[in-house]
């Protein structure tokens, strides 16, 4: 009976595309901003390193280091505004945590951003597309360390 | 203000709204969702791997084609980090430790840096979370420029500090 076959087949397709396209959408338009801050003005886009250098901006040209960084974060700030707007369910502020555990996870994302050159985008996205070695391992190294710490807090069983 | 900075400014104000727009559809922005996609030994939601997916099979070939071009668009040079040092020198342990302190803070949070600041405007619905998590961040970051000065004023002493001559000099 090939109707009932066909109908499920399509059902398995119109779930893997309303489950996985999104994320692929999500993940090609990162790919298309990233190209565009490159090509426009040869920068890395690289979240961690654009909000952490405002920190310690050079010298000379001291204004254009500061007005694209600057100019990068409004828009994503800006993305998010809109995305809210157009729905809901767009934007989630809650996390499954507490506020004492997301202030201590945020001083460790910053410090260890910084220490280690870069995060999900500078070095997950941009340094993996150059494939650059440096980017190769510092991502396994987050990733690793990422699974590793959602597993320790699930076996303790502990409430963050 | 030269055409140029005005373009540039433009142009980091466009690929910011633009990847925001990609963390936002994406998925990214849900906490929940990257908790469960770092959770390998659990159920592994392997949704935020296509995410990863889409943006390489996009940038991988866009980047190799523009860095064929001598300068960008509206800059003088590119500014990106490139080393023809062998690949074993590059990996150095700054760079491991700080992986695995963000990987820490990752695993504990659900955040990392994009999709905490595009989340910052819920806020406005009375959630805390982005917000919390974003200033928590920068006072991270800012500790470690502060940390990174006071090494540099150290070094310079170390190095500048009269040496006494030594017996036989």
């Amino acid at each position: 009976m090939p109707i009932p076959i066909l109908a499920s087949s399509s059902l398995a397709t119109s779930t893997a595309i309303t489950t996985y396209g999104p994320p692929l959408l999500g993940g090609m338009l990162l790919g298309a901003a990233t190209a565009l801050l490159l090509v426009s003005i040869g920068r890395v886009a690289g979240v961690s390193g654009i909000v952490g250098n405002l920190f310690s901006l050079p010298r000379t040209n001291r204004f254009h280091e500061a007005s694209w960084r600057v100019a990068f974060l409004l828009g994503l700030v800006a993305a998010g505004a809109i995305a809210r707007g157009l729905s809901e369910t767009a934007l989630v502020g809650n996390a499954p945590r507490s506020l004492l555990t997301l202030i201590v996870g945020g001083v460790l994302v910053g410090f260890g951003t910084r220490l280690g050159s870069g995060c999900t985008s500078g070095h997950g996205v941009c340094g993996v597309s150059r494939f650059s070695p440096r980017s190769i391992v510092a991502t396994c190294t987050f990733v690793g360390a990422g699974a590793l710490t959602v597993f320790v807090v699930r076996t303790l069983g502990v409430s963050l | 203000m030269s055409n140029k900075t005005n373009g540039a400014i433009l142009a980091a104000a466009a690929s910011g709204l633009l990847f925001g727009a990609g963390l936002a559809i994406g998925g990214v922005t849900d906490p929940a969702k990257v908790l469960g996609f770092l959770d390998f030994f659990g159920e592994w939601d392997a949704r935020l791997l296509f995410l990863m997916g889409g943006a390489l099979v996009v940038n991988a070939p866009l980047t190799w084609w523009i860095r064929r071009r001598r300068t960008p668009l509206l800059q003088p040079s590119f500014q990106v980090p490139a080393s023809h040092a062998p690949w074993r020198s590059q990996i150095d342990a700054p760079l491991v430790i700080g992986g695995a302190v963000f990987g820490v803070g990752w695993g504990l949070s659900g955040y990392c840096p994009g999709p905490a600041i595009v989340s910052v405007s819920s806020v406005v619905d009375g959630s805390l979370a982005a917000l919390t998590f974003t200033l928590a961040m920068v006072f991270g970051m800012a500790g470690f420029a502060v940390w990174e000065r006071y090494k540099a004023a150290q070094h310079e002493v170390a190095t500048t500090e009269p040496r006494l001559a030594q017996p036989g000099e």
